[in-house]
């Protein structure tokens, strides 16, 4: 695939744009439409491009396997990790009110830090598959 | 309108026997699909749908396809059994639509439960304008814990199938 030059540049170019458009779905899921879970495949879509353009090593150059792995686990981690937090800071599992003096404002940080870690389990698992398959012809 | 799309759109996918003109089928089902959501207003749903099935699906079963083949076989016998069961559920689902609330209707159970409740509070109580993700991410919150689980699941699962470690054992053998 070296001598795609339409491909690869059209690639450069919007392929940054992509993953931008995914943090402004990530994050402003709170008052438009998205939320983690968009976001998080609008980002490894993003990542899946470059590997389709630029070949699967340079993509595992950039965003290492290990590394989609661990983030995987971290993802959920994050989730559980805010219910747990909520629990020890005196409210039930998930109850975001604790966490702030105002509860809306609680509310607003849990649903944020949960969306995150919705999107960064959804983003690396669907890279991870990706590689897995990817991968997989490779090796044939 | 777009239903019709709908429908003939998978008859051509079930008559098709190209898996890559399959593939790509798929993909322009899930967009219609996802232009039926945005008509009716669900445009998270709408939103998940193109990016997932229009998407992330596409890439996946092409890169399957890599790896298994492009043709599908010609099945040896005409199914009819299958054909006989799939008829009669689509036609008690069918006979069950007779029954629902009229499209819209407020009256409606589902609008009478807990959506006023989120309609009224949600934006007192969470701040959040989108009620979809107050409701999924915290009215809701255990459910997206599991969906998230599940995700995660999926892609361990795939990984202990299709995983790297084997395939450097195959090379060394």
């Amino acid at each position: 695939m070296t001598h795609h030059v339409v491909l690869r540049v059209v690639a450069k170019l919007i392929i940054p744009l992509i993953l931008l458009f995914a943090l402004y779905v990530q994050f402003h899921g709170d008052y438009g439409p998205g939320g983690g879970f968009q976001a998080g495949v609008i980002f490894s879509a993003a990542l899946i491009l470059y590997a389709l353009v630029f070949g699967l090593d340079s993509a595992q150059r950039a965003v290492p396997t290990t590394a989609v792995r661990v983030l995987m686990a971290l993802g959920v981690l994050l989730y559980g990790g805010v219910g747990i937090t909520s629990m020890l800071l005196g409210g039930n599992f998930l109850e975001y009110d604790v966490f702030a003096a105002e509860p809306a404002a609680g509310q607003h940080l849990g649903i944020l830090l949960v969306e995150l870690g919705v999107g960064i389990t959804v983003s690396t698992t669907m890279l991870a598959i990706f590689y897995a398959f990817a991968g997989r012809r490779a090796a044939r | 309108m777009l239903l019709g799309f709908l429908v003939v759109i998978a008859i051509a996918i079930v008559r098709l026997r190209n898996l890559v003109a399959v593939i790509m089928l798929t993909g322009i089902y899930s967009l219609h699909a996802a232009l039926f959501f945005v008509a009716l207003d669900a445009v998270d749903v709408a939103f998940t749908e193109a990016a997932v099935g229009a998407g992330i699906s596409t890439v996946l079963m092409l890169a399957t396809l890599g790896l298994v083949g492009h043709e599908e076989s010609r099945p040896s016998s005409r199914a009819w059994l299958p054909l006989a069961v799939v008829l009669v559920t689509g036609g008690a689902l069918v006979f069950a639509t007779l029954d629902m609330p009229r499209f819209g209707d407020p009256d409606a159970p589902i609008h009478r439960h807990v959506a006023p409740r989120y309609i009224i509070d949600s934006p007192r109580e969470t701040g959040l304008p989108n009620m979809v993700t107050s409701v999924l991410a915290s009215y809701r919150g255990y459910d997206t814990l599991g969906e998230t689980v599940v995700i995660f699941t999926a892609g361990v699962g795939v990984l202990l199938l299709l995983g790297g470690r084997r395939r450097d054992d195959e090379e060394q053998e």
